[in-house]
């Protein structure tokens, strides 16, 4: 199947997401799609897979043109999408998220289904369990069904959005297998987007570069990282200065934590974050890390264990008691828990300062410029919230918090954020750490924790792994270890 | 068993079938994602019609015909309000509650004390010649019956077919449901017309079966009531079903003792509230702390099964508004 | 976007427009029973405007809407749904019964002990649904209901027990207040100058609150998105409970003044449905404390005028209520259909592009 995008347009308001993009899929093989985040590769491929609308332009498949009102049409045709976060059903099972939409009879053959599932399963080598509601599997696990479910549905084409993110080593491992084999053995189409060029070097034949909404190059592997480094960026690299900074003494003491969650009890071993320190929590979604932090913050109550700041007990106390001492977290889904949807940007800063009971809106909006000038934030005093960019509310988040923070808690701090954005808010934390912060964040991306953390802790299963300093870790390792397994020497050399 | 015993559960049984109607139709409309807060109205209003059409025409079918119609008409406008208009569903619900409640006894105002057409009591063939059980509930009319079948065809859509497990996915995700290529506006639509026909089908079988004719306020509260219930029964057509009788039990329990000589001090407005804040305080009671630590004294694997049972998990993306882009 | 709108597009026709559409359904209605629409309309307008007298009821029937919506509006800021305004409307009445009933001050001091009951009263019954939010995670529509019944029982229990007249309980309730616990009224007229004062106060606090004070930035906060309330540090359990407080104070005083400058005694139906209405009124205005008052006189009027049906045409007085219901549906259906109609996002609609 022969795909060809011409002329592509989409734009959100303002911000022209796909600028005019031209682009041939040939069939067979592995297509990288690539780009840092904003340039516009999900969209591309929403609006391949039928997710959204096009505004402009034309997509022919073996030379018809088509228009897919809905990503049902586009499956029909044999496109078929895996978009980052699986859009799957979390409580229902895995049996019946494999059925639902299939089957368009009244009553389901489901030992039918139930075979087709597991010997499809069986073929790539992934441990399902047809019963198990979807909300107890890990990321890698829920994207092996809806890859299954979109082969059984008949995809000659298969995008994968950003796949490697949240799973173990040894589950990107297998998934190369699995694309390898898709594309090579089954002559079926891949794309990968990916915002990875390592991760594009090793897989892809080819790849198609994108930056700001438009192609800047289309190249055959294999090319050197340079050129794709330049294609992504338009400029080289140059990351924010991490010195050494000398480390102060302990801020926050944990220990003996446990924190029953939804899905798994978490329990902490020991952790001592001492004042300048900044430690990276590495392990694939919903192995405890994210829970052990929010514990640290003060929203989790641990059943057991003790977390003492410069001394004192905190365990028990409200979050806003944490909040009160300096400790804050900057949760990862900025619009559902940071921020305020509905309230401007100028309504947003009383809340956290201390302001008096009646409020002086005029010295707000000149503190709020003042802000919005410092940090360098696109928007005015009255913008809505809802309406700034990734990078803008991350820097809005940032800006919210007081000068004087003794332990800042991050999750997923430059999650959807392009490179400036990314590098800017490494700058803002390393700034906070100079000063004597100590900086906790999660990250899916291992090389943004090897790259800023003074030491890993690694989450499986919801357990805590001792904490390592940087320098005995390595990205391969790490993705090793997230996933449960210590690697051997072969194994670490693998992707 | 005690004749005595049997009829009163026979009256149970007969006495619940609308809060099924209500509470079930109810159910499907919020396991699609949406929420009816009109019930209480259009129980009202649709009670009224149908005791007036059946009047008027003589036929009592037709009066649970219209009834159904009313029902389904109301629920669209929630549904269109909130689909459509991106209105909040609790307020248009709330504004329609009231709405239709002032129609009812508008319009049936020269309906009120009226004796018209009932429906009539038909035994079930065979089945109501079991011993007790065939008494309790096989002596009935063609709505209870109904209201049995209910129950049963709700559980069996949802659990067993295609488009009943469709109608889940567009409750817990809809933007999965789009994504399946399932039309999510339309089965919307679709579970909240039906849950309203069936909410219709419960107010006529208030003025036609249980409380025969029509008077001002004829049903007291009974949609607030099917409402709870469906949380009550997390969002479960059996449980739900099971909150109906329970609470049709309290009910009946505070008629008995009532007339019990012990109680003859406690005053009657006691035994009318009863029930609904028992209903209230056993809601409160299993979301609350307490039952947290319960929970906790299990292992995580029965945790899991006995929280299910007694809290049970909306849909996730009830009444929340699903936007394509 | 287009540079000059057009008529039916100017905030004149969207806020006309429900209006008109909601008296062409009423009177449709109406002449499907058979009952004469123009007349209807006239008597109910008459019934409230007719002579002085009259004007006083309809500032009497204002104020406790004035009052409740003052108090709702935070509520509704915040995102909650206070349905038991009834039930604090009752429990404030109750106290005032009693401090009317038992206590005898000089008048001043009296009427003040009175507000205090009202508000102490209604507060007390707010702080209940809250509790039941806050600590059983109890939605409060369920709350709000469960103890608007259990207020009901227990104000019908009082006045045909306890509190009955020596010649036997009947719906008109308990025998009058001392003299001393009635608030005062102007000169000959039903206006009682003191309650029209406090709903005006109310509204104006609430107003303040909302859009000049830390406390009613936060209530806003909670309203639009709980979580990050919560995660910007702000106490919105703290901040639960003290907006049902408030409110259910509010409605409190509005039963307590009920009961002491209207009826000058307690009867079984001393909320008479206000705090349902009262709710029509906050969100016909949008949930905006300013627009209130006006709206308030709209259902005040409504509400005195609507049993002259009865009297005069054997219509049920409930016709007040369908007019009532019928605009603010038109409004809401209205302000949805602007939107779609002039937003800048296209339709959201499965189907097509």
């Amino acid at each position: 199947m022969r795909i060809a995008l011409e002329n592509i347009h989409k734009a959100f308001g303002p911000v022209r997401a796909n600028d005019g993009i031209s682009l041939t899929l040939e069939p067979g093989g592995i297509h990288g799609l690539l780009g840092e985040n904003g340039a516009g590769k999900t969209t591309l491929m929403k609006i391949l897979s039928g997710y959204q609308a096009k505004d402009a332009g034309e997509i022919r498949v073996d030379g018809h043109p088509v228009n897919f009102a809905s990503p049902a049409e586009a499956i029909a045709a044999g496109i078929g999408m895996l978009h980052q976060d699986p859009l799957d059903f979390p409580p229902i099972t895995a049996l019946e998220n494999f059925l639902l939409g299939f089957d368009n009879r009244l009553i389901p053959k489901r030992r039918e289904a139930r075979q087709q599932l597991l010997s499809l399963a069986q073929r790539f080598d992934f441990p399902l369990d047809p019963e198990a509601p979807v909300e107890r599997m890990t990321v890698g696990e829920r994207q092996q069904l809806e890859i299954l479910r979109l082969l059984a549905l008949g995809a000659e084409v298969l995008i994968l959005d950003e796949p490697t993110t949240g799973i173990s080593a040894p589950q990107k491992v297998q998934l190369f297998a699995t694309l390898r084999r898709l594309a090579k053995a089954e002559g079926k189409s891949i794309v990968f987007v990916s915002h990875k060029l390592e991760e594009v070097e090793a897989l892809c034949d080819e790849v198609t570069v994108l930056r700001l909404g438009q192609v800047t190059g289309h190249e055959k592997m294999p090319v050197p990282l340079e050129t794709l480094v330049r294609l992504m960026f338009g400029q080289s690299l140059a990351l924010p200065d991490k010195t050494a900074v000398p480390l102060g003494e302990t801020l926050l003491a944990a220990r003996g934590l446990t924190i029953p969650g939804y899905r798994l009890t978490v329990t902490g071993g020991d952790l001592e974050v001492r004042a300048g320190e900044v430690i990276g929590f590495a392990g694939m979604e919903g192995s405890g890390q994210s829970l052990y932090l929010r514990a640290l913050a003060g929203l989790l109550r641990p059943k057991t264990g003790s977390i003492r700041l410069a001394g004192e007990e905190l365990v028990n106390r409200s979050y806003r008691e944490f909040m009160a001492r300096g400790i804050s977290l900057l949760p990862a889904d900025r619009l559902a828990e940071g921020l305020v949807r509905g309230l401007s940007l100028a309504e947003h800063f009383p809340l956290r300062r201390s302001t008096p009971f009646f409020i002086d809106w005029e010295a707000n909006a000149a503190y709020t410029r003042e802000q919005i000038a410092f940090f360098n934030i696109k928007g005015t005093p009255e913008t809505p919230v809802e309406a700034l960019s990734g990078g803008n509310q991350q820097r809005l988040l940032l800006a919210l918090q007081p000068p004087d923070l003794r332990v800042l808690i991050l999750e997923h701090p430059t999650r959807g954020l392009d490179m400036e954005s990314t590098r800017w808010v490494w700058e803002q934390l390393l700034k906070r750490r100079n000063s004597g912060a100590a900086i906790l964040f999660t990250s899916a991306d291992l090389d943004e924790i090897l790259t800023y953390s003074d030491r890993v802790v690694v989450f499986f299963n919801g357990e805590m792994l001792p904490p390592l300093p940087t320098p005995e870790v390595t990205v391969e390792s790490l993705g090793y270890l997230v996933g449960g397994k210590r690697p051997t020497p072969s194994e670490a050399h693998e992707t | 068993m005690d004749p005595f015993i049997i009829s009163t559960l026979a009256s149970i049984v007969a006495n619940a079938a609308p809060i099924i109607y209500a509470s079930i139709g109810e159910t499907l409309t919020e396991k699609a994602g949406v929420i009816n807060l009109s019930l209480d109205g259009t129980i009202l209003l649709t009670a009224m019609a149908s005791f007036a059409v059946a009047y008027n025409t003589g036929s009592v079918l037709l009066g649970f015909l219209c009834a159904a119609l009313i029902g389904a008409l109301i629920a669209g406008i929630v549904a269109l309000a909130s689909i459509e208009l991106e209105q909040e569903q609790v307020a248009v619900g709330f504004v329609l509650t009231l709405l239709a409640a002032d129609l009812s006894s508008f319009l049936g105002n020269p309906y009120v004390n009226l004796a018209g057409p009932y429906l009539q009591q038909q035994p079930f063939p065979l089945l109501n010649r079991l011993p007790i059980v065939g008494d309790i509930f096989f002596n009935h009319n063609l709505a209870i019956y109904g209201s049995f079948a209910v129950i049963l065809a709700a559980w069996w859509w949802m659990a067993k077919t295609q488009p009943g497990l469709r109608m889940r996915g567009v409750g817990e995700r809809p933007e999965s449901a789009f994504a399946r290529g399932v039309n999510v506006f339309g089965v919307r639509y679709a579970y909240t017309l039906l849950g309203g026909a069936l909410v219709g089908i419960g107010g006529a079988t208030y003025s036609l079966v249980v409380k025969l004719g029509w008077s001002h306020n004829h049903t007291t509260g009974n949609g607030w009531i099917a409402l709870a219930i469906v949380i009550f029964g997390g969002w479960d057509p059996w449980k739900v079903a099971g909150g109906a009788y329970l609470f049709g039990a309290l009910r009946a329990l505070g008629s008995a003792l009532q007339r019990n000589p012990a109680f003859v001090n406690v005053p009657t407005q006691i035994f009318a509230t009863a029930p609904f804040a028992l209903m209230i305080l056993f809601l409160a009671l299993t979301s609350s702390g307490l039952t947290d630590r319960f929970l906790e004294l299990f292992s995580p694997g029965t945790q899991r099964r006995l929280e299910r049972l007694i809290r049970g998990r909306g849909p996730a993306a009830l009444g929340k508004p699903f936007q394509r882009d | 976007m287009k540079p000059e709108r057009k008529f039916w597009q100017s905030a004149l026709f969207w806020n006309v427009a429900p209006i008109l559409a909601a008296l062409l359904f009423t009177t449709l209605l109406m002449l499907a029973v058979g009952a004469p629409p123009l007349r209807a309309f006239v008597e109910i307008l008459q019934g409230a405007f007719e002579s002085p007298q009259k004007w006083a009821d309809v500032a009497m029937a204002w104020t406790p809407l004035a009052l409740i919506g003052a108090g709702m509006s935070l509520t509704f800021a915040a995102g909650l749904w206070n349905i038991g305004a009834e039930g604090q409307m009752i429990l404030g009445a109750i106290c005032a019964t009693w401090v009317a009933r038992n206590v005898t001050l000089p008048q001043p001091v009296l009427l003040g002990l009175i507000v205090l009951a009202g508000l102490a009263g209604g507060a007390l019954w707010g702080l209940l649904t809250g509790s039941l939010k806050v600590y059983a995670r109890v939605h409060e529509i369920f709350a709000g209901l469960g103890l608007n019944f259990i207020a009901t029982a227990l104000i019908i229990w009082l006045i045909f027990n306890p509190w009955k007249p020596e010649r036997g309980a009947t719906m008109s309730g308990t025998v009058p207040f001392p003299e001393a616990a009635w608030v005062p009224r102007l000169g000959n007229t039903r206006l009682a100058p003191l309650s029209v004062v406090l709903a005006l106060i109310a509204v104006l606090a609430a107003y303040f609150l909302l859009k000049g004070t830390r406390f009613g930035l936060e209530l806003r906060a909670m309203g639009k998105n709980l979580r990050a309330a919560f995660l910007q540090g702000i106490p919105t359990q703290r901040h639960t409970l003290v907006a049902f407080a408030i409110c259910g104070a509010l409605a409190g005083l509005a039963g307590a003044l009920q009961a002491t400058a209207v009826y000058h005694r307690l009867i079984p139906r001393i909320s008479g449905g206000l705090g349902y209405t009262g709710m029509l009124v906050v969100i016909l205005a949008n949930y905006r404390p300013e627009l209130i008052p006006a709206v308030a006189i709209f259902f005040a009027a409504i509400g005195v005028g609507s049993p002259r049906l009865e009297l005069n045409l054997q219509l049920d007085a409930s016709l007040g209520g369908v007019i009532e219901g019928t605009v603010v549906l038109f409004v809401l259906l209205g302000a949805g259909l602007r939107k779609r109609l002039g937003g800048a996002r296209p339709p959201s609609t499965s189907e097509g592009s």
